[in-house]
């Protein structure tokens, strides 16, 4: 239906758009790329009383890559880090991720801050925020701080962020050259919202080492799952392993039943995703 | 609120509520009807038009958000009276039934192939799979997109 009624800012600087979300008293939202919040609007599920445009803040827009890792600012599209050909081999499994995030025509506006604020459970960059240890730097009327992607998410569309405050930048860890990774997702249709995905790396000494496995669709937020990365640290990634990953899979996640489908078909998929992006990594070659 | 954009290589001044998406902004302001709308919260993909030569969502952007940007429609695709390649390929595919989505598929057929002349028929589902056609006349849409392919090789239009 038609959205309702609010009123409309577009700031040229951070601190200003601070100022007016803090002076409306937690009714105003940040709007980024628009392609979770218009829908939201259009369901009515959301009704700010004020939107705070932040399409001229040019600083939010950089993909930054650094001896530290790969820094997306919070407006940096999906389109932005498909093109962006540094990504492929600085952050490999962010690409993979990325390119199952909705359709052609949201990739082009949607963005990586919109998404980690958004924290739908079943959304791609936030699993891989999760998965990948990222630093979220936010900033509000209090100043800057930085928020562990572990401590972000809080629940269903729920996260740490105050109503002042505004996402600047997602930052992940430094990929190391030869890493090995899975991303694999499963979706009814094209470009729908995963009924489960999971992303996997390990790196690659002889045995696994420093393995980590997240799943999204499965939970009330995104799971990163230290009990399957036991099974998998310190062995060959052979079939017997595999099977073991994806019985500790399913073992360890205790998804709803929703319209989409029943908490036991997802409890198994989200096992299967794991199992396929074990193969995946283990059969890649390294980069 | 005023806001100043161009439309179809024409600058623009319309007068909107901020909450007007830039679909409506087209349908009603501009009376652009080539535009069409459908789900309304970005599923169905017929609303697409190209906001700075990439294919977006017209539903899902306010019209606000589309000040200084450059604006295309399907009405603004050909330069005349005339067929583009892409849309003469639709008609020679039978690429449209009850034509609904067809401005949707056009537009968004458009943006890729300007990009990607050489994608093939995969890359093409894939794009394709924002864009619904209740109908299901798919497989005449993807031919006709793979076969448009050649007008863009040789020269943008």
């Amino acid at each position: 239906m038609k959205l309702p009624a609010f009123e409309y800012a577009c700031p040229t600087s951070i601190s200003e758009a601070v100022a007016l979300l803090a002076s409306h008293d937690g009714e105003a939202k940040p709007l980024a790329g628009g392609q979770s919040l218009v829908p939201m609007l259009a369901f009515r599920v959301a009704s700010p009383s004020l939107l705070v445009d932040l399409r001229k803040l040019a600083e939010l827009r950089q993909i930054r890559i650094t001896q530290d890792g790969v820094a997306l600012g919070a407006m940096v599209r999906w389109r932005d880090i498909l093109d962006d050909a540094r990504l492929f081999t600085a952050h490999p499994l962010l690409v993979a991720a990325v390119e199952h995030v909705a359709h052609y025509q949201i990739r082009n506006r949607g963005t990586v801050g919109g998404s980690m604020a958004h924290a739908d459970p079943a959304a791609e960059m936030p699993g891989i925020a999760v998965t990948c240890e990222a630093q979220i730097t936010v900033m509000g009327k209090s100043g800057v701080r930085t928020i562990p992607a572990g401590d972000f998410f809080t629940g269903p569309l729920m996260t740490a962020l105050t109503a002042d405050e505004i996402i600047t930048e997602v930052r992940l860890p430094l990929w190391p050259a030869g890493r090995r990774f899975g991303f694999q997702e499963f979706a009814r249709r094209r470009g729908d919202f995963a009924l489960a995905a999971a992303a996997v790396f390990y790196d690659d000494h002889g045995k696994a080492c420093n393995t980590h496995v997240g799943v999204i669709g499965v939970g009330d937020k995104p799971l990163r799952l230290p009990g399957v990365e036991a099974v998998i640290n310190g062995q060959n990634i052979d079939d017997a392993v595999i099977a073991k990953a994806e019985a500790a899979t399913s073992a360890a996640v205790d998804p709803a039943d929703d319209i989409h489908a029943s908490g036991a078909y997802r409890k198994a998929l989200a096992g299967v995703m794991v199992e396929r992006a074990l193969k995946a990594a283990a059969a890649s070659s390294a980069r | 609120m005023s806001i100043n954009f161009e439309v179809n290589g024409k600058p623009v001044e319309v007068e909107v509520e901020p909450r007007l998406t830039l679909a409506d902004c087209l349908r009603h302001h501009l009376r652009l009807t080539g535009t069409h709308v459908g789900c309304e919260h970005g599923v169905c993909g017929a609303c697409t038009v190209l906001v700075d030569g990439a294919a977006v969502r017209s539903c899902l952007m306010l019209a606000v958000q589309a000040e200084g940007a450059k604006v295309v429609t399907v009405e603004g695709l050909s330069r005349d009276e005339g067929l583009t390649p892409l849309q003469a390929s639709f008609r020679k595919h039978h690429a449209l039934q009850c034509g609904f989505c067809t401005p949707g598929m056009i537009t968004t057929a458009h943006a890729l192939l300007s990009e990607e002349p050489d994608c093939d028929a995969d890359r093409v589902r894939e794009v394709l799979s924002g864009n619904l056609c209740r109908c299901t006349g798919y497989i005449s849409i993807v031919e006709a997109v793979l076969d448009a392919r050649s007008a863009y090789k040789k020269a943008a239009p």
